[in-house]
């Protein structure tokens, strides 16, 4: 099935007896293959919001959108069974094994066996399940692999609107970074529309494509993309929320690929050391580097190892990165390594570019405040 | 009282020549040679018990489903099934014989009459045990109300709601002993034929005991097939 578009259109919702509503007047919009991120304090109302999208609560002003049609138009149960929902509280059927917890919508929706058990497998691979673990009761997984199981149910019957209540919880954080990255993968090939809540910043700045900052009562303290955020947050409110180290997060939102990286000057075994000193000579590091027939990164070499006629074969220690990699986890590494820049590999081990401390410091101080500006000074290794 | 004696036909002992029976004692070669006189009150036994759980559940059950969707009603519904349970067996069939005249049919109104509260209170609890987020869940992913009772808070109520059907069963076979007043039947009436002969109250006795066992046996093992979650996980 296909994405769809939400739209809330000043929507309310009062509690029966609450002095205050829990949302006072909230307009959002989600376009279609969009993950759209609900992230703020507890009792902010972002539960609230969800339930009100699939009519688990009724809102009592507004309106609720999806594909255009008012979500008051269609019968409660049809309506749900279009939207994949995981509950914060995970509730699966205690009485059912894992197939037949996930299994429940398309069950619904009349699949056939076949069809069943193969979703069923499908989904168990992408959650990380073993196969056989399928045939077990809810009370004999984790509390995390439980949960796991919550979101493989909600994603059954291929809904094209996806409603996740702090689905990764209770999810140790390896698994939870795990799960954040499949579920992302598998977002690029679906392109489903997901409201996903959550009231950790770090993770929605990582899972959303736009983000929605609530406060007290449901207002909407910001709508925009991770970057914006942490460029250019609203109010102090959100300044509090996305937290002092909102420069570093943003290294967290581009990928190592995503940035202009330093051409890397590359030489292999028995070149002239003529040719070799030039390259060293214009490499911003003032190095070579050595790489095999493959193009993959064998030593840098300096000065004194370019004294001979033609370039010898080295071995040293190349710190490297992948251009895959998040540019919070590279700079990780080299500060790790202890250097200042490290060779960016694609996936097959090729050379990339040069990744170095400045290449980063720069694009922090591009779009906001720098604040490692003295890290930019040298360009060597630091030991 | 005196419909009570009406049922009531002492019976001319065979065998009255063994010396064991003479003395009312427990005499194993007796027992041997009349035990084919106990089978027909079993039979009517097994079969007021049966029936008569079988119609408390019944309608215990859909009471409780009524007061699981109106919760209004668990009150009254508690309250009436309780008052029930505490009249006297023995009033019960008073009231009832005029109406239903002597028979199958007042004791078996009385004994369901009786199983109605303790089944009752055991659907409820089941149904009240239900996991809320379960339910939530069922909901959320578009089951309907019915749905959501069938698939998901039935089966998880089946050990409470059999834990009321063993209750209710036990003390069923011990209440139909007092069947035949109505003119039911049943081994309570083989005992106050002989009431005097130890061999006659052991057999009589002991089949009542032996049924309650099985009976309850058999629950149990309905129980461990109707709920595999219960086992897997214990
Ligand atoms: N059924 C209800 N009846 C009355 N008030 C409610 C109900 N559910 C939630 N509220 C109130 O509405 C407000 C928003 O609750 P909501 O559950 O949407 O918060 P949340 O943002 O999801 O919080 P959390 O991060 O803790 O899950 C809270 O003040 C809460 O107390
Ligand atoms: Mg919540």
């Amino acid at each position: 099935m296909d994405a769809a578009t939400l739209e809330l259109r000043n929507v309310s919702k009062q509690y029966p007896g609450a002095a205050a509503p829990a949302i006072a007047d909230l307009s959002l919009e989600v376009e279609a293959g969009e993950i759209c991120v609900l992230v703020g304090p507890s009792g902010c109302g972002k539960t609230t919001a969800m339930r009100l999208i699939n009519r688990m609560i009724e809102l009592t002003g507004g309106e609720i959108l999806l594909d255009g049609t008012s979500v008051h138009s269609r019968k409660p149960s049809e309506l749900r069974r279009d939207i994949g929902y995981a509950i914060q509280q995970i509730g699966l059927f205690p009485h059912q094994t894992i197939a037949q917890n996930i299994a429940t919508v398309p069950k619904l929706l009349g699949w056939d066996k076949a069809r069943c058990t193969n979703r069923v497998e499908e989904l168990m691979e992408l959650i990380g399940l073993p196969q056989e673990m399928a045939e077990r009761f809810p009370a004999q997984l984790s509390g995390g692999q439980r949960q796991r199981v919550g979101v493989a149910r909600a994603l059954a019957a291929d809904p094209p609107l996806m409603l996740m209540d702090e689905p990764f919880g209770a999810v140790d954080p390896i698994n939870r970074e795990r799960l954040q990255n499949e579920f992302l993968r598998l977002q690029a090939q679906v392109r489903k529309t997901i409201v996903f809540v959550t009231h950790d910043i770090d993770e929605a700045i990582k899972m959303g494509d736009r983000i929605a900052v609530l406060k007290e009562g449901g207002v909407l303290a910001q709508f925009a993309t991770p970057a914006e955020l942490l460029m250019a947050p609203a109010d102090d409110f959100v300044e509090d929320f996305v937290g002092a180290d909102r420069a570093l997060k943003r290294l967290a939102l581009e990928r190592v690929r995503d940035i202009e990286l330093w051409p890397a000057r590359m030489v292999q075994v028995g070149d002239p050391n003529v040719k070799a000193r030039e390259l060293a000579a214009q490499s911003p590091t003032g190095h070579v580097l050595l790489v095999d027939e493959g193009s993959r990164p064998l030593a840098w070499l300096n000065e004194r190892d370019l004294s001979f006629d033609k370039v010898g074969p080295h071995k040293g220690r190349v710190a490297s990165v992948e251009v895959d990699d998040l540019l919070r986890d590279a700079l990780s590494d080299l500060l790790q390594d202890q250097v200042l820049y490290g060779v960016a590999v694609d996936a097959e081990g090729r050379v990339a570019g040069i990744l170095s401390v400045e290449i980063i410091a720069q694009f922090l101080g591009d779009q906001g405040p720098g604040h490692i500006e003295e890290a930019a000074a040298a360009a060597d290794r630091i030991a | 009282m005196s419909f009570l004696l009406a049922q009531i036909e002492l019976r001319d002992r065979t065998g009255g020549t063994d010396s064991c029976v003479l003395e009312n004692g427990f005499c194993p070669t007796w027992i041997r040679e009349n035990l084919s006189e106990y089978v027909e009150p079993t039979q009517r036994h097994l079969e007021l018990v049966v029936s008569s759980v079988a119609l408390g559940f019944a309608i215990a059950f859909l009471l409780a489903l009524l007061a699981h969707r109106r919760r209004f009603l668990v009150g009254p519904i508690t309250g009436a099934t309780g008052v029930l349970y505490t009249i006297p067996s023995l009033a019960l069939f008073a009231l009832l014989l005029p109406i239903t005249g002597f028979g199958f049919l007042p004791a078996l109104l009385a004994l369901s009459g009786y199983n109605l509260l303790v089944i009752f209170r055991n659907v409820m609890a089941g149904l009240d045990n239900v996991p809320a987020e379960a339910k939530d869940a069922a909901l959320g992913m578009g089951l309907t109300e019915n749905q959501v009772l069938r698939r998901v808070e039935l089966p998880l109520a089946i050990p409470e709601i059999v834990a009321g059907l063993r209750i209710a069963t036990t003390t069923t076979v011990g209440l139909a002993a007092l069947a035949f007043i109505a003119g039911a039947g049943g081994l309570g009436g083989q005992i106050l034929t002989d009431p005097n002969f130890k061999s006659n109250i052991v057999v009589a006795g002991g089949l009542c005991v032996v049924m309650a066992i099985l009976l309850d046996l058999l629950l149990v093992v309905a129980e461990r097939v109707a709920s595999p979650w219960k086992r897997a996980t214990a």
